[in-house]
This record gives C-alpha cells, structure tokens and sequence, in this order.
C-alpha cells in the first residue's frame, strides 16, 4: 500500500488541483486527474520527508479560517500604516524561540506569519529553534510573540506534532 | 439580479485596484528596505484576491458554468508570496544589510554548518 500510494492526502489534492487547472469535470479530465494524482507522488516521494500526520483536520480548517481573517484585517492594518505618518513608525526585529519541531510545521508557521498583522518571518536560526520576524510598527515584542503563540503556534503543533 | 452582480463585481474590482494601488505606494513611502517588505506581502494579497474574486464572480454569472480558476491563483500567491519575501528578507540578512530598526544578534544569523559533515 505504501510502496503504490505513497501520499494519499497528496494525491488527493493533485487531482482537485487538476480538475481546477481544467476548469471541467469531464469523465476524461476525472480519469486523467487520477492518473497524474497517483504517478506524480510515486515519482517525487524521494523529495518528501516523513508522512506528515494531519490529526486533528477540524483544528486546522479552524485555523485556516482564523488566518483568512486576520490577512483581511492585515491588510487593513498595513494600508493604514503606509498611508499614515512614517515618523511614527518603530520597526523591529524579534526573535521568537520556536516550540515547533517539525519543518513542514514550521514553514506553515513562518509562511502565516508573513501574510498576517505587519510581521514578515525574515530568517530562521541554522539550529531551526528561532525564528526572526521582521515586525513593521512595534509596541510590545512580547505580545505579538504571546499572540503568534497562541494564534497560530498552537493549533499547528496540535495537528501535526 | 443582473444589477447586484454587476455591482458587486464592480465593488471588488475598485476595492482590488485600491490595495494593490496602496501597496506599490508603500515600496515609495516606506523608510528602508525591510519594511519595505511588507507591502508587496500584504496589501497586495487581499488588492489581489479580490480581483479573482470579481474575476471569479463576473465569469460565474455570465451563466457558463462556475469559473474555479482563480481559486487556484489565490492557492499559489498565498503559497509564494511569503516564501519570497522570506528569501528576500534572509538575503538581506545574510549581507548584513542596515536599516532604521536595530539587527539581530550576529550568533542568530550564522550558516549552518553541515556541509562540512555528511549526512550520517
């Protein structure tokens, strides 16, 4: 089982991408979709790591909705931000020591992090346990590591860790 | 029908054309390069996203079936924006590249060191 559908959950969505990119739902794209679902992972599975183990698929629909939601309101925040005077501005670099050990995890985390509120992950630690977050008005380090703590850290370890 | 379509097409194409607008503006008015960063990374997205969504809307409503495309464009830019900001931004990094907020600690951004091991 393993050795002919080496990632099911990636097939899975190699076919939906396909159907998409076809923009149809024909007998023909759905077989041809299977087809390329099935042989594109059994040709890559070198380049991917571990299975990743998606346990809590609720949680993470919930976190895909909390960040939809935020990147609105990043959006907003940053328009603001750049429309407003710039001599209030204080950018500033933070380090935020990383609770997460998986990489796939932990390119999630640094990718949700550059889409929401005024943070852009900027580089992370060769030893992967910190994360550099360039932040672009600073009030408080400490909160905006508290809030991408518990906003999207946590939800992240719960599903895949 | 036909009329609420219309403006609702209208009202995303407007709303998409005044971020992507506020965002190239950003690249003029921000002070240095890595806050600069932010606004290709942001305010693009939603100017961006709500395009395709009026794309997506206008096409769906002309009656010829539902345009899914432009989900898939929203699929990637969200896949690839920050991922290039990150390596611009680490680039910068790298070079030790001066702005109006302070650097990391050096001990942060050296090289990993595994080219000089194999890997066991």
């Amino acid at each position: 089982m393993r050795m002919l559908l080496p990632h099911p959950l990636l097939s899975l969505m190699l076919w939906a991408l396909w159907l998409l990119l076809a923009n149809s739902v024909s007998p023909g794209n759905l077989v041809l979709g299977l087809v390329l679902a099935w042989l594109i992972p059994l040709f890559t599975a070198r380049f991917w790591a571990d299975a990743l183990p998606v346990r809590r698929p609720l949680v993470l629909l919930k976190f895909a909705a909390v960040v939809l939601y935020d990147i609105v309101v990043a959006n907003i925040a940053v328009a603001r931000l750049i429309l407003g005077p710039q001599d209030g501005l204080r950018p500033s670099f933070i380090v935020m020591p990383l609770e997460l050990r998986n990489d796939m995890a932990i390119a999630l985390l640094a990718s949700t992090i550059s889409l929401t509120p005024g943070t852009v992950s900027a580089f992370l630690s060769a030893d992967r346990k910190n994360l550099i977050i360039h932040s672009l008005h600073t009030e408080d380090p400490d909160e905006i590591v508290r809030q991408i703590r518990q906003r999207y850290e946590a939800p992240l370890k719960e599903v895949l860790e | 029908m036909q009329l609420i379509g219309e403006i609702l097409v209208s009202l995303l194409i407007v709303i998409g054309a005044a971020f992507t607008f506020i965002g190239s503006f950003g690249l003029l008015r921000l002070r240095d390069f890595y806050t600069r960063l932010h606004a290709p990374t942001k305010a693009t997205t939603l100017g961006v996203g709500s395009l395709l969504m009026a794309s997506a809307a206008y096409f769906s409503l002309r009656g010829e079936g539902i345009s899914l495309h432009e989900v898939l464009v929203t699929i990637f830019l969200f896949i690839t924006a920050p991922v290039g900001a990150h390596l611009i931004a680490k680039a910068a990094l790298h070079l030790r590249l001066q702005g109006v907020s302070r650097l990391p600690e050096d001990g942060l951004l050296e090289a990993p060191e595994e080219s000089k091991e194999p890997a066991a």
